[in-house]
């Protein structure tokens, strides 16, 4: 698959499965709202409390805070940390990764306990695995690792075979199409 | 790596701005926020140090509206472009949809121009990207600076090109942001050859911002589909 081209899809059915594990655990917890966001910084869901804060910019960053602390866990010769706690005097945090694509952020106040998110995110966190690892297998897969040590085309063509799509996509997507460029030239004009 | 979502029916892109440091990422992101409608945009968000040098990225949302029922988003983020933030760089790569690389014309950025572009390649290879089968645009900045290369001195060391192999796309293209000038053609050696789109620019006054930023999003819409 090359890049650009869609490599994951997220349905109704994924919805309603995933918001049902989270709202279950909001309910045990005492949790205010839970975001699921994915490692490329993209929104996928937003559970409990509609937040009241810029969920996509929150979204960004929350992607970046858990890259970053992926290489800080490398630098001390950690694989990565598979959680990350931020507290504040009223409202606190709590990141853990899920299925290595996507985080679960939960965010809590003096209602609950840190004890208690940690206690049953767990159980949480192995549910949402196991729904997207499903989500992942349906989906095209990643593509193969190019060269180390490759050459930009700047310096040296790299003349490397072109890798068509290798799965089917959504019949509405290639409708899009038709209408897609007239609709940017709008906006950006 | 576009999210198509049909639980909130979104479709979710990310391009990223990437070039040496001073090259004017971050100004082509401000003038998008500036032009751009407030109803349209989201928060333009800069992890900058104090004196204003990209420190992680710069962020910025646009809707581009709704396309059969979808509302389509494209995230614009910057890269640090100083050599020591490559870690940054790397991390912002990840899951990109298209890449603006922001080229600095003026003749004494020559070698930062070529380290960034072999640094964009090196980082997108370790992503498992391939620079030349991703949308992918070269914008020159800076045209109005009395020491600014020529175009043409440009494309020889920034946008050569590259041979294209599969035998489905061995045909002419047509560059559908600069009509009479092809992306993809036949060399009189024989091979098919093609390269990125480039554009002109002045980012400081927003000479050439949006029509790289069209150009750009198009790709990455085709590529969608």
């Amino acid at each position: 698959m090359p890049p650009g081209a869609v490599s994951w899809t997220f349905t109704d059915d994924d919805a309603h499965a995933i918001s049902g594990a989270v709202q279950g655990f909001l309910r045990e917890t005492g949790a205010r709202s839970a975001l699921l966001v994915d490692r490329a910084g993209q929104l996928v869901a937003t559970v409990g409390e509609v937040p009241a804060f810029d969920a996509v910019a929150f979204a960004s960053l929350t992607a970046a805070d858990f890259s970053a602390n992926d290489q800080l866990a490398r630098l001390i010769g950690e694989r990565d940390f598979t959680t990350l706690f931020h507290q504040g005097e009223r409202e606190s945090m709590y990141l853990a990764d899920v299925a290595r694509r996507v985080i679960l952020v939960v965010l809590f106040d003096n209602r609950t306990t840190l004890g208690l998110v940690r206690l049953k995110l767990r159980g949480v966190v192995d549910t949402l695995a196991a729904r997207f690892e499903r989500v992942f297998e349906r989906s095209p897969a990643p593509p193969p690792n190019a060269a180390p040590g490759a050459v930009a085309p700047a310096a040296v063509p790299s003349g490397q075979p072109h890798t068509p799509p290798t799965a089917p996509l959504p019949p509405f997507l290639s409708d899009l199409l038709a209408g897609a460029d007239d609709e940017i030239d709008r906006l950006f004009s | 790596m576009s999210m198509v979502n049909y639980a909130s029916r979104e479709i979710n892109c990310k391009i990223v701005y990437y070039g040496p440091g001073l090259g004017g990422k971050t100004t082509n992101l401000e003038y998008v926020y500036e032009q751009v409608s407030p109803t349209t945009r989201g928060k333009l968000i800069s992890l900058a140090t104090e004196n204003e040098r990209t420190l992680f990225f710069d962020f910025l949302p646009v809707d581009l509206g709704t396309i059969r029922g979808f509302r389509t988003r494209f995230h614009l983020y910057t890269v640090p472009g100083q050599v020591y933030y490559n870690a940054s760089r790397r991390l912002i790569l990840r899951g990109v949809d298209g890449v603006v690389f922001v080229a600095d014309s003026q003749a004494d950025r020559h070698e930062a121009n070529v380290e960034s572009m072999q640094n964009l390649y090196d980082n997108l290879s370790e992503h498992g990207y391939d620079l030349t089968k991703l949308p992918f645009v070269v914008q020159y900045n800076k045209r109005d600076l009395p020491d600014a290369a020529c175009v043409r001195e440009l494309d020889q060391v920034l946008n050569p090109g590259w041979e294209v192999t599969d035998p489905a796309r061995q045909r002419r293209a047509e560059n559908p942001f600069r009509p009479g000038e092809a992306l993809v053609e036949r060399l009189p050696t024989g091979e098919w050859w093609e390269r990125a789109p480039t554009f002109e620019a002045v980012a400081s006054s927003g000479s050439g911002v949006f029509d790289t930023l069209k150009a750009v999003s198009k790709l990455v819409v085709r590529a969608i589909g």
